[in-house]
């Protein structure tokens, strides 16, 4: 069994926030193209996608993505309702089995096509996730759920201030990279819903993500510093908000640890999280035990564009494009899934 | 069909929704469907857990996996708030189209916590987070009449009552007196009169008419300046409408040539720096504005000049 994976190539699209006018295989297809190229390789072993069929507002909605990879002769393929970085996670075990040695992993989502009358959006889209018994009759929006686990860590001792720099700080990187979206730094003192201002919650963002995995020889024939996966893991916990400490998060410390992040983390030198909301950033750099002299979203993150389904993917592409261009020899990336930070997938990845 | 249009690309837009008419029909289970049922009934349980705690709201399983007992407890309805979220302008898809909180919500006997909505009150939009809003506030469901075994049988949480508004108010007409009227009319021209007292001389500011020291009625009529000392002080943190902000000194202003003193702001100096001893002049209203009455100074106001040392005080603290 063949168990050294590694990413080798990794292709985003330039995010919007508004209607670029693409469908999502329009959106799709430069990106899977673009790795395609970038590996020399049009066919591979195994394909995964991770997408939401509530973002179309159809039934299998993914399917019709495939016209972007192209699926004849008939190609060995899945695909997870989840962000990308799950499809990832399958196509990392799917590897282990050692009879192919390359695969297709990608994620796309078109938030900004979610608009009702009223103004409903992405964030009361998301309330149809939530359980249906004692959640979703209520009606809380994805920000109004964010707002209550960043109550919950603020009342552990911290302050508002330090989400804003969260924010501030987040912002800045994504006006430097290409990738994200252009956002003035936040100000004003209206809350969105309290304790969040608008600077702490993502922006409504379209985009998409690809990234070939390859194993062993393959991996370094297709790329000079391959970005070999050392540990990956994904933790869930309960749903129910009440039933769990929001302030913390145990499913990402306990992934983080599987996965190989040892306390204090000495060893990273770029973690891309998965925070779509600044206080979220605090807690998991709180529970992956991250320091000061780790890099955290130098792409600015999902607080400078989130491109739903794809954001995950893009932290493990963000991050092994750090060993690729052999700036880093060790990296962090992060992805979530559910509300209030539920889910926590860690991947890290190495330089040899 | 849906309606087309031309979106900003000169590309075709249409609307489209997802929808499953009448609703999609979810069966329930034995547990969640216990709690409906009590729900409906105005009632709230939880489920025992295998490790003895409550489960609330109640699920087959708890958070570490393990299948709850068949054991239903009786919880609240009264709980506390832990995490809230404060929405100060509630979108269309909220409960309420005013202000108001999400928090969690454990009832008394409950081991973990439920959703739901917190209504504080009528607020206007956009309005800051009340501040009895806080994890610990206690609170109790508002049910609606008619219930049907939805978590919305509950229209919301509210604060239990801990205090109540009591109105007071009388009215009457009030009559100076002589000696008062006497001193108010010098301060309708600027002047500040007061009595010395015929037995034991001192000088009262405003004057009573009587000596409370003697007993005796006093007649000598002193004029004195409008300056004088801080004798003591008092820093103010609630606003004053005749205060220039928040927050302001009141202090007892021993004037020159009285020997009692008196009552006033002193303003024109952070409040942190009045002293003891310190030397005041009173800041008048323009004259137009002056009527019979203490208005007409607004405070007073440091001179500048040295410092009453402590012991030329003492007799009037």
């Amino acid at each position: 069994m063949n168990t050294d994976i590694a990413v080798v190539a990794f292709a985003q699209t330039e995010h919007t926030g508004e209607d670029s006018g693409l469908s999502e295989v329009e959106l799709l297809a430069p990106v899977i193209t673009g790795v395609k190229r970038r590996t020399g390789l049009t066919r591979f072993g195994f394909t995964c996608s991770g997408s939401l069929d509530y973002l179309a507002g159809a039934p299998f909605s993914f399917v019709s993505a495939l016209d972007a990879v192209g699926a004849w002769p008939p190609i060995s393929e899945s695909h997870v309702e989840m962000d990308a970085a799950w499809a990832l996670y399958e196509a990392w075990a799917r590897l282990r089995h050692g009879d192919i040695d390359t695969a297709l992993v990608y994620g796309f989502g078109k938030p900004s096509q979610v608009r009702g009358d009223g103004g409903s959006e992405l964030r009361e889209l998301m309330t149809l996730r939530l359980d249906p018994y004692y959640l979703a009759p209520l009606g809380p929006d994805q920000v109004s759920l964010a707002a209550l686990q960043a109550r919950a860590y603020l009342d552990q001792g911290h302050k508002e201030d330090d989400l804003r720099a969260v924010a501030a700080r987040s912002r800045a990187a994504g006006r430097a990279n290409p990738f994200a979206l252009d956002l003035p730094d936040p100000e004003g003192d209206e809350y969105e819903v309290a304790p969040l201002r608008p600077g702490d919650c993502p922006p409504v963002t379209d985009g998409a993500a690809a990234i070939v995995l390859a194993t062993g020889d393959k991996a370094r024939e297709l790329c000079e510093r391959p970005a070999w996966i050392s540990g990956i893991d994904h933790r869930t916990e309960a749903h129910s908000l009440g039933a769990r400490d929001l302030a913390r998060s145990e499913s990402a410390a306990l992934a983080g640890e599987r996965a190989g992040v040892r306390d204090g983390a000495g060893d990273i030198e770029v973690a891309e999280l998965h925070a779509q909301f600044s206080h979220e950033e605090l807690i998991l750099r709180e529970a992956l035990g991250l320091g000061d002299d780790v890099r955290v979203n130098p792409s600015g993150g999902p607080l400078a564009a989130d491109p739903v389904m794809a954001t995950g993917l893009i932290r493990i592409g963000e991050a092994a494009s750090w060993i690729h261009r052999g700036e880093a020899s060790r990296v962090l990336a992060h992805a979530a899934s559910g509300p209030c930070l539920q889910a926590n997938l860690i991947c890290v990845m190495s330089h040899g | 069909m849906p309606r087309s249009d031309e979106g900003e690309q000169g590309l075709l837009t249409a609307a489209h929704s997802l929808e499953f008419p009448g609703g999609y029909t979810r069966s329930v289970g034995p547990v969640i469907g216990r709690f409906l049922t009590e729900l409906r009934d105005g009632r709230l349980v939880g489920v025992r857990t295998a490790a003895g705690s409550v489960l609330f709201p109640p699920a087959e399983y708890d958070a570490d996996g393990e299948a709850v007992t068949e054991e239903f407890v009786d919880v609240g309805p009264e709980g506390v708030v832990g995490a809230y979220a404060w929405v100060p302008r509630p979108r269309p898809s909220h409960p309420l189209d005013r202000p108001f909180a999400w928090a969690l919500i454990t009832p008394d006997g409950a081991g973990t916590a439920m959703l739901h909505v917190l209504d504080l009150g009528v607020l206007d939009a956009g309005a800051k987070p009340p501040r009895a809003l806080r994890a610990g506030l206690r609170v109790r469901p508002k049910w609606r009449a008619e219930r049907t075994g939805t978590i919305n049988d509950i229209e919301c949480f509210r604060p239990v009552v801990t205090t109540i508004n009591a109105p007071v108010h009388a009215d009457y007409r009030l009559s100076a007196g002589q000696a008062l009227t006497r001193f108010l009319s010098g301060i309708a021209e600027g002047r500040i009169l007061g009595h010395r007292c015929g037995v034991c001389g001192k000088v009262y500011v405003p004057m009573k008419g009587l000596c409370p020291v003697d007993g005796v009625p006093t007649t000598e009529e002193v004029e004195v300046p409008d300056t004088g000392t801080v004798t003591t002080y008092a820093v103010n943190n609630i606003p004053d409408p005749r205060a220039p902000g928040v927050p302001f000194v009141s202090a007892y202003v021993l004037l020159d040539g009285a020997d009692i003193a008196m009552l006033a702001l002193v303003a024109g100096i952070p409040a942190d720096q009045v002293r003891m001893g310190m030397r005041v002049r009173a800041v008048w209203r323009p004259r137009e504005e002056w009527d019979q009455n203490m208005a007409n100074i607004k405070w007073f106001a440091p001179t500048g000049e040295d410092d009453v040392p402590y012991d030329d005080l003492r007799d009037h603290l």
